[in-house]
């Protein structure tokens, strides 16, 4: 294996572990349920897919056979992962309920004006 | 060099699943715990990768690809669950 393509290896290893690292600390360390959705992605586009890309080449170079199912579940997760992150955002609309206050207590809801008098 | 990076990219991958169960213990709502197994899937598909690159065998590939469509069946099933009361209609 030359020199140049152990560097590549190792750079797009490095990437894809940090960029895991990084997604599952922004899920623990966001606040908003919505914010939390975001951090996930980077992990599943950018992290496993240098992980695959770095696993793929590593495995070539090694046994001189290429696979091709590697590019096939770098397909299937950046195939899936919108429709999952729409799912959940789906399911965190439905359950996220506003808190209005009760009637009567003169206290104005959510959207409206409270009245002058 | 190679041996130093992918013991590196399998040790970060081991603590964010770490930082995972934490946040599966400490999670307010429901879609919060459905996300954190997603993305616990996703990181196992890449340690499951990471391995087979260490150990240099192409079989591990299959199973990345099983557990990223279980995954993602269980997400979505998951979801449609909690925003119907039923999976199959």
């Amino acid at each position: 294996m030359s020199l140049g393509v152990e560097i590549l290896i190792s750079a797009l290893l490095v990437i894809g572990g940090c960029f895991g690292l990084i997604g599952s600390f922004g899920l623990l360390k966001l606040r908003g349920a919505m914010q939390r959705l975001h951090a996930p992605t980077k992990a599943t586009t950018v992290g496993v897919g240098a992980s695959l890309i770095a696993a793929a080449l590593a495995t070539y170079m090694a046994t001189g056979v290429a696979n091709w199912q590697g590019v096939l579940v770098a397909a299937f997760l950046f195939l899936t992962a919108p429709l999952s992150g729409l799912m959940l955002a789906k399911a965190h609309r439905h359950l996220d309920r506003p808190t209005v206050p009760p009637t009567g207590t003169g206290a104005p809801w959510a959207g409206e004006r409270p009245v002058k008098p | 060099m190679l041996t130093y990076a992918l013991t590196f990219a399998i040790a970060c991958f081991a603590l964010a699943l770490i930082l995972n169960l934490w946040r599966l213990a400490t999670a307010p709502t429901m879609p919060d715990r459905i996300l954190t197994v997603d993305t616990m899937v996703i990181n196992i598909i890449a340690l499951i990768v990471l391995y087979g690159a260490k150990a240099q065998s192409a079989v591990s590939f299959d199973a990345a690809l099983l557990l990223a469509m279980t995954g993602f069946v269980s997400t979505v099933a998951f979801c449609k669950f909690l925003l119907r009361g039923g999976i199959i209609e």
